[in-house]
């Protein structure tokens, strides 16, 4: 029985020549990575193994995103927790606030992540790094103090669900709008315990910040990782931000699939999910009239420079609805220096958006543009369950930064295509 | 290994956000943590859970967030065990690995409601709701797990010399 793409880097990585499905094993890590939230947690179990430092000090990541800058005393104490831990282990890439970016979209850019590795990471959006065609899968907090301790962790091997993509998207259609399609499909737990693996002639179709929202949302279907094969679009991205050398994985022609699933980029519209789970999903034609308060723009998921010209096409020349508050997260310094040359900004904050630094801050309802009882907004984000970014009687529509942007002009939620018409 | 305790009963896709909303982890304090457990979904919660009760749940326990906050505002509270018809992953770990027990068992599910008094073997597996009287069998947990869990969890196996098989 042939292996998936993830069984071939799991079976590397336990120094195996081959695994199943359903096997347990013990894995080398190529990196171990944790935030503000979930580091301090990590780092009080760690001070329990009585280890001196951690198994290697370049392949530690700790990056402050969450609550940072930080949003409040007990916050600021979490970060100095990271920070003083950083120091005192001589942790290669902690990033503070000034490097720091949204960890997912930070890892890739300073090449710490590249083709072919194993990272754990305590986050749940871990799973992203699957976009360069390694395997990587959010864990808690003890999993990370033991990765940081001994550079392993283990697994059970995970049956796969194929994805076969054909085609090429719509214009205004983007990564967001696939993956919330597939969620809508599969469910919230659709692919749980699964490996979600990307193939087909229209993989070439989808650009890298494609691939990174896809990968990243995974973990909304429930699953351990999503993954995409390696090629010229990866290699092109590998060259420009990864030393290492890219390790090629393919999934065997007789690989053992739990199902196979079709989908023709070019069917896919844009997706919206609707309060209060990522599978309640409706295509923009009917969404209705769902009047809005706030739209925000970026967070790992979306924060990509390719989502900020997607949504500077749609704002430009144009002024956002007045009851509507904008806000824009570029995702990483780099990205936001980025867009900052190419006139991005000009263009938001001429519409009348807000541009912040990068943070997590509103995607989990932390700060930086928290709701208020009754609230909705738009967001480009990844999750929208109840409180998810404020008041527990507030909702949070999922979308891609074109129908973000749309809906910020119109005040309600809009098809970029309708309002580029106006 | 045993625990026996009064239910409190929620349906499918219990999120790590209602479990524990984001805006109260600016701390790892477990009391702190626990003081707001379910609180989004259910706010009698906090005010009723005793030593001992349990938590049965639907489809997908603990999907979303990889906080191990979760887990641990959970344990804090006094809930000494969670079953569910399937658990999120990354939850499913992080508990195990804090010392929660918990285990899968869709025909509990059906047959236990809220308010019901159910003790659990976890060496046996066996899930006994006292108040109808009704027994299932879940799958026990291994010798190692039932040692992880009464060490208080990962680290504290660890730190005692467990798990070097």
């Amino acid at each position: 029985m042939g292996m998936t793409m993830t069984q071939k880097i799991l079976a590397h990585h336990a120094k195996l020549e081959s695994v199943r499905a359903g096997q347990l094993i013990m894995a080398d890590l190529d990196m171990v990575l944790g935030n503000d939230i979930t580091a301090p947690v990590a780092i009080n179990e760690f001070g329990k193994f009585g280890k001196e430092t951690v198994f290697n000090k370049d392949k530690v990541a700790l990056v402050p995103d969450h609550f940072s800058p930080n949003k409040d005393i007990k916050a600021a104490e979490q970060c100095k927790a990271l920070r003083c831990f950083a120091r005192d282990h001589e942790i290669t890439n902690y990033f503070d606030v000034g490097q720091m970016g949204i960890e997912h979209a930070l890892l890739p850019e300073k090449g710490l992540v590249g083709a072919g590795d194993l990272i754990i990471g305590a986050d749940s959006h871990t799973c992203t790094y699957g976009a360069l065609g390694a395997f990587s899968t959010g864990v808690g907090s003890t999993d990370m103090a033991c990765g940081m301790a001994t550079g392993q962790a283990w697994f059970k091997v995970p049956t796969a669900i194929k994805f076969n993509l054909t085609g090429s998207f719509a214009p205004h259609v983007s990564g967001k709008d696939l993956i919330l399609h597939i969620i809508g499909m599969i469910g919230v737990d659709g692919a749980l315990y699964q490996s979600m693996e990307f193939s087909g002639e229209g993989v070439k179709n989808l650009t890298i910040d494609d691939r990174f929202t896809i990968a990243n949302m995974a973990i909304e279907a429930g699953a351990k990782n999503g993954i995409f094969p390696v090629d010229e679009v990866t290699l092109e991205y590998l060259k420009e931000h990864c030393p290492k050398d890219p390790v090629l994985y393919e999934a065997d022609s007789d690989a053992e699939y739990e199902q196979v699933i079709n989908i023709d980029l070019s069917a896919v519209k844009s997706t919206v999910s609707f309060p209060h789970l990522p599978s309640n999903t409706r295509t923009i034609d009917e969404v209705g009239e769902v009047r809005i308060d706030q739209v925000v723009i970026g967070s790992c998921t979306n924060g990509h420079i390719s989502d900020l010209r997607q949504a500077a096409a749609i704002l430009k020349g144009k002024k956002i609805a007045k009851h509507v508050r904008t806000l824009i997260f570029p995702a990483t310094q780099e990205i936001w220096k980025q867009a900052m040359h190419e006139g991005l900004f000009d263009i938001f904050i001429d519409s009348g958006c807000a541009v912040s630094t990068p943070t997590c801050g509103p995607c989990l309802g932390g700060h930086m543009g928290i709701l208020a009882e009754g609230e909705r907004a738009v967001s480009t984000t990844n999750r929208n369950f109840v409180g998810r970014m404020g008041h527990v009687k507030s909702e949070v529509y999922l979308a891609s930064p074109a129908v973000a942007a749309a809906s910020a002009i119109a005040g309600y939620i809009a098809d970029p295509a309708k309002v580029m018409e106006e | 290994m045993q625990a026996k305790g009064t239910v409190f009963r929620y349906g499918d896709n219990v999120d790590t956000d209602v479990i524990i909303p984001a805006r109260y982890l600016n701390t790892s304090n477990h009391k702190e943590l626990a003081s707001h457990c379910m609180e989004d979904i259910d706010q009698d919660f906090i005010k009723q859970v005793k030593q001992g009760d349990i938590i049965v749940a639907d489809k997908n326990f603990g999907c979303g967030s990889s906080r191990e906050h979760a887990p641990i505002a959970i344990k804090e509270s006094g809930i000494s065990c969670v079953i569910a018809r399937t658990f999120a992953r990354i939850f499913y770990r992080n508990a195990i690995n804090i010392g929660l027990p918990i285990l899968e068992c869709p025909e509990a599910c059906d047959g236990i409601k809220a308010g019901d008094v159910v003790s659990v073997d976890f060496t046996t597996g066996t899930i006994t709701n006292e108040t109808s009287g009704k027994v299932f069998q879940s799958e026990p947990f291994p010798p190692f797990m039932q040692d992880l869990i009464a060490s208080g969890g990962l680290a504290g196996y660890i730190a005692k010399g467990g798990g070097k098989a």
